[in-house]
């Protein structure tokens, strides 16, 4: 059976023969946010994929990886394309670098995790929240279910850690 | 300068076909919203008014090529409609970095002996079926598997899609929105000297950055236009495009669909403000024995003002970082020393995947664009070189065009034409 959920209006669909993200979803509903590493590699990689990017290796583990970061990058939408956003603007896509493997195996490579801001009960970040918001700030992950095997994992605010004094964000508000 | 002038990474193998192929007819139909006839109907459209332009019969192709993203018509219906008979046909899936890369495929077959004379295609109905912009059938469409990473978080658009790479290029290199904005201020220029132009206004730098924020940093002109259109290139041999009606636009290097590294997930492999590009020019710059310094007009890919800097810079007409200064310095107008997308381009001529660019940059090298200036007695227009408004939009001496073609920040193709000088 494909899984299958509404979330925010949207119909997602996860099928049958998609172990890697049917593993994915499934992890990140136990609040258990797990990536795939490589056996032969040791190196960890997002989204989940059916291979290694560096050693060609197609067995893998799932292992346990800490949901912090920093915002690598970001979109923050005012004009809604997709109907169920509309009344959700503006709202924020945040780009994370991982702590976990940054700058592995080269300087530039991290592990990417995309997720909306949230607040840290798992609703759309008001507009004030996410004027604090930008490129270096410190990020954890938060989860909101989609059904109960399958949740989304989101960014929001990191309040206990130390946050840069000025994130970077778009010169116009 | 001509288009034999050797770049420090000139190569000279024959492999390359350098300047044995080319442009002989383009067309296209007019630019509109609200086509009100189908795709299958704008592409017959198209390929006529390019048979018509190079003098070919359908008799003379025997080749087709489309491009399409489920919005579209395929080449055997199309083709049967003219009663064109095909020795080879194919439709591939894509938009923006097709239109290059299907040149290098039409040369390919062409020169496996598969056929002739190829016509290559993109009909769309861009604003009043299929939206570009996203809406509409693409965000109805159902979210499943690998797409729930992105589409689930609101993150679907072009324009969502690559905003991250644009902030991040202002983040790292001090890239200001008002220095972007030259982009849309020197295509406007541009459309405003193109008759068949859907956006003649020109606009200031002022105009772009305070009309409305899309996502950040995209205000609405800094987006292309949503229009219904179809436009055809035909490639043939560069003996065979010599007899066609109008003078050849001889092509010299092409890269299709070149990729940074993990296209899949392509922000995962940084620096995400570095573009395809980066690796495409590699192959561009010494397959066409040229350099960017060589080149006389660009056609980098306007979906947004953003993706026609960061092409610019990535293929090394400034360097990395600069940007922002070069697009602003008046280089890319009519006038300036490499105007870009003289057409108007995606953001003010019509949105067509790319083709646009490239029948324009053939017409500059044929030294016949189709602006408003008289038609003298030789039936060959006149052009007075004024590129005040409502005027001529021919660049003088144009000898060498690069076209940069952008399907996303990890994807691009590329090619240079240069004037048939025989």
């Amino acid at each position: 059976m494909p899984i299958q959920g509404e979330y925010q209006g949207m119909m997602l669909t996860i099928e049958d023969l998609d172990q890697e993200n049917r593993a994915f979803f499934r992890f990140c509903a136990d609040r258990d946010f797990r990536l795939q590493r490589g056996k032969k590699s040791g190196l960890l990689r997002y989204p989940p994929t059916t291979a290694c990017p560096w050693t060609t290796d197609r067995e893998s583990e799932w292992v346990p990886v800490e949901g912090k970061g920093t915002v690598h990058s970001y979109v923050e939408v005012h004009h809604p394309i997709q109907p169920t956003f509309r009344d959700k603007v503006p709202y924020m896509i945040i780009l994370a670098d991982l702590d976990t493997q940054k700058g592995v195996p080269s300087e530039h490579e991290a592990l990417r995790v995309a997720g909306n801001l949230m607040t840290s009960d798992g609703k759309f970040a008001p507009p004030e929240m996410i004027k604090r918001i930008g490129i270096g700030s410190r990020v954890r992950m938060v989860f909101v279910d989609v059904t109960g095997e399958f949740a989304l994992p989101h960014w929001t605010i990191d309040e206990g850690a130390e946050q840069p004094e000025g994130p970077w964000r778009y010169p116009q508000e | 300068m001509s288009p034999t002038s050797m770049s420090e990474h000139d190569a000279t193998s024959p492999k390359f076909l350098r300047g044995k192929y080319a442009i002989c007819g383009v067309g296209e139909t007019t630019y509109r919203r609200g086509s009100e006839e189908s795709t299958r109907s704008l592409a017959t459209w198209a390929i006529t008014n390019a048979m018509e332009d190079s003098g070919l019969v359908p008799a003379d192709i025997d080749g087709m090529l489309s491009y399409s993203g489920n919005d579209s018509i395929f080449a055997p219906w199309v083709a049967g409609d003219l009663g064109i008979r095909l020795n080879f046909y194919m439709d591939v899936h894509g938009g923006g970095s097709s239109t290059e890369a299907l040149i290098g495929i039409a040369i390919g077959v062409i020169e496996a002996g598969m056929c002739k004379t190829v016509a290559i295609y993109r009909a769309m109905n861009g604003y009043s079926a299929v939206r570009i912009g996203g809406t509409g059938t693409r965000s109805a469409a159902p979210i499943v598997g690998d797409q729930i990473h992105h589409r689930a978080y609101g993150w679907q658009s072009a324009g969502q899609m690559f905003a991250p790479t644009f902030l991040r290029h202002m983040y790292e290199y001090g890239t200001t929105p008002e220095q972007v904005a030259a982009v849309k201020v020197a295509h406007s220029k541009h459309a405003s000297n193109n008759p068949k132009a859907y956006y003649k206004k020109r606009y200031t730098v002022d105009d772009v950055v305070h009309s409305r924020i899309i996502c950040k940093p995209l205000h609405l002109l800094d987006c292309c236009v949503e229009t219904d259109n179809a436009t055809c290139i035909i490639v043939t041999s560069l003996e065979r495009a010599r007899d066609c009606k109008h003078p050849p636009a001889v092509i010299q290097s092409v890269v299709g669909r070149c990729c940074k590294p993990r296209i899949d997930m392509h922000y995962q492999h940084g620096p995400i403000s570095t573009v395809a590009g980066h690796y495409a020019k590699e192959i561009l710059w010494p397959n066409a024995g040229v350099g960017p310094n060589d080149i006389d007009i660009t056609g980098s890919y306007d979906a947004f003002t953003f993706t026609t800097m960061l092409q610019l810079e990535d293929y090394g007409f400034c360097k990395k970082g600069e940007g922002g200064d070069y697009v602003s310095s008046g280089t890319i107008e009519l006038g300036g020393k490499r105007p870009n997308n003289t057409s108007g381009g995606h953001l003010c001529e019509g949105y067509t995947h790319g083709m646009n660019m490239v029948i324009e940059n053939t017409r500059q090298l044929r030294d016949d664009v189709d602006d408003s200036c008289p038609i003298g007695p030789d039936g060959k227009r006149q052009h007075t070189h004024d590129h005040s408004e409502g005027g001529c939009r021919q660049v003088k001496d144009a000898e060498l065009a690069a076209n940069l073609g952008w399907a996303m920040p990890g994807t691009g193709s590329a090619m240079v034409m240069a004037k048939d000088l025989r």
